[in-house]
């Protein structure tokens, strides 16, 4: 038990230092960097409370997608970085102050918070007993079965974002030339092909 | 040492602030208002799971799984309208995204 508390220690401490460092920090590569640190440190978490399935999925989607997706985009962006560091300190007062009410007002709701006697009885899906089945198993019984249509919306979310963001990045360049698969199949014998009599002994010319 | 509930919600709430506190920290860079706003859901995500474990019940579990969804969908979209208004306007800074105030 002791172990694990030193552990959940350990990956709190460094994932809030970490978050703090992705929005103090000089250099959006680095902020970057700090975030994917952030997001790992999370999935220890997320396995500390036996959520392997998410733990896991956390490092696919957040650490191998997202974070990549910034990676790339902040490189390809030919940003000056001294000057969008420029006001940091003068938005940083007001910044601090607001943190500072959100945390006590978050403090004081949930210093008079207590979980409600019925919560427990409440459950819309009871987690297996621990040792039956596996927690990837256990959630894919009720995805696939009770909210298989908010699976399906999930999808379409996802469908929706590709679509749009291809839509909204893509360039067409007029002088790249590419493939009309219209006027390849529209194409005639008659209009490319033409037969020649040649006479014995003169040639084409 | 046990590890309670109320452990995992205030590394959540820290870990909100911090986001709430990057947004209005950084006014000058919009893709680091985006990683805010990831680590707010990050946080939200915490909270999810938390209380899933608390409660034994699945359902925050899959909730989590859903808020993952949206929020790789908002980064896809989001990142792409950066990349579109810089190509546009050169700039990424929030100051310089008033073309449609009113």
């Amino acid at each position: 038990m002791i172990v694990q508390g030193l552990i959940f220690y350990m990956l709190a401490a460094i994932m809030v230092a970490s978050a703090f460092m992705v929005v103090t920090s000089r250099n959006p590569v680095h902020s970057v960097l700090w975030l994917i640190l952030a997001f790992v440190n999370s999935a220890g978490l997320f396995l500390l409370l036996g959520a392997e399935f998410v733990a896991m999925l956390v490092v696919v989607v957040y650490v191998g997608a997202v974070a990549v997706l910034f990676l790339f985009v902040v490189m390809m962006l030919d940003i000056n970085y001294l000057k969008v560091r420029e006001g940091f300190l003068t938005y940083l007062p007001m910044g601090a102050a607001l943190g500072v009410v959100l945390l006590c007002e978050i403090a004081v709701l949930a210093g008079g918070w207590t979980m409600a006697p019925e919560a427990m009885g409440l459950r819309a899906v009871p987690a297996p007993e621990p040792g039956t089945i596996s927690n990837s198993q256990a959630l894919g019984q009720v995805i696939y079965t009770d909210y298989v249509y908010l699976f399906q919306a999930a999808g379409l979310v996802l469908l929706v974002a590709m679509i749009g963001s291809i839509m909204l990045t893509h360039r067409s360049h007029p002088n790249v030339r590419r493939q009309k698969v219209a006027d390849q199949i529209a194409r005639r014998k008659e209009r490319t092909l033409k037969l020649n009599k040649v006479p014995t002994g003169k040639g084409i010319s | 040492m046990e590890i309670t509930l109320a452990h995992y919600l205030t590394v959540a709430a820290m870990l909100f602030t911090l986001g709430v506190f990057g947004i209005f920290a950084n006014r000058k860079n919009v893709v680091v208002i985006l990683m805010s706003v990831e680590l707010i859901l990050l946080a939200v995500n915490i909270n999810m799971v938390a209380f899933s474990a608390h409660l034994q019940d699945m359902v925050g579990q899959l909730f989590t799984m859903f808020i993952l969804t949206v929020a790789a969908a908002e980064a896809g979209i989001g990142l792409a309208i950066v990349v579109v208004f810089f190509r546009n306007r050169g700039s990424i800074e929030v100051e310089d995204i008033n073309q449609m105030k009113g």
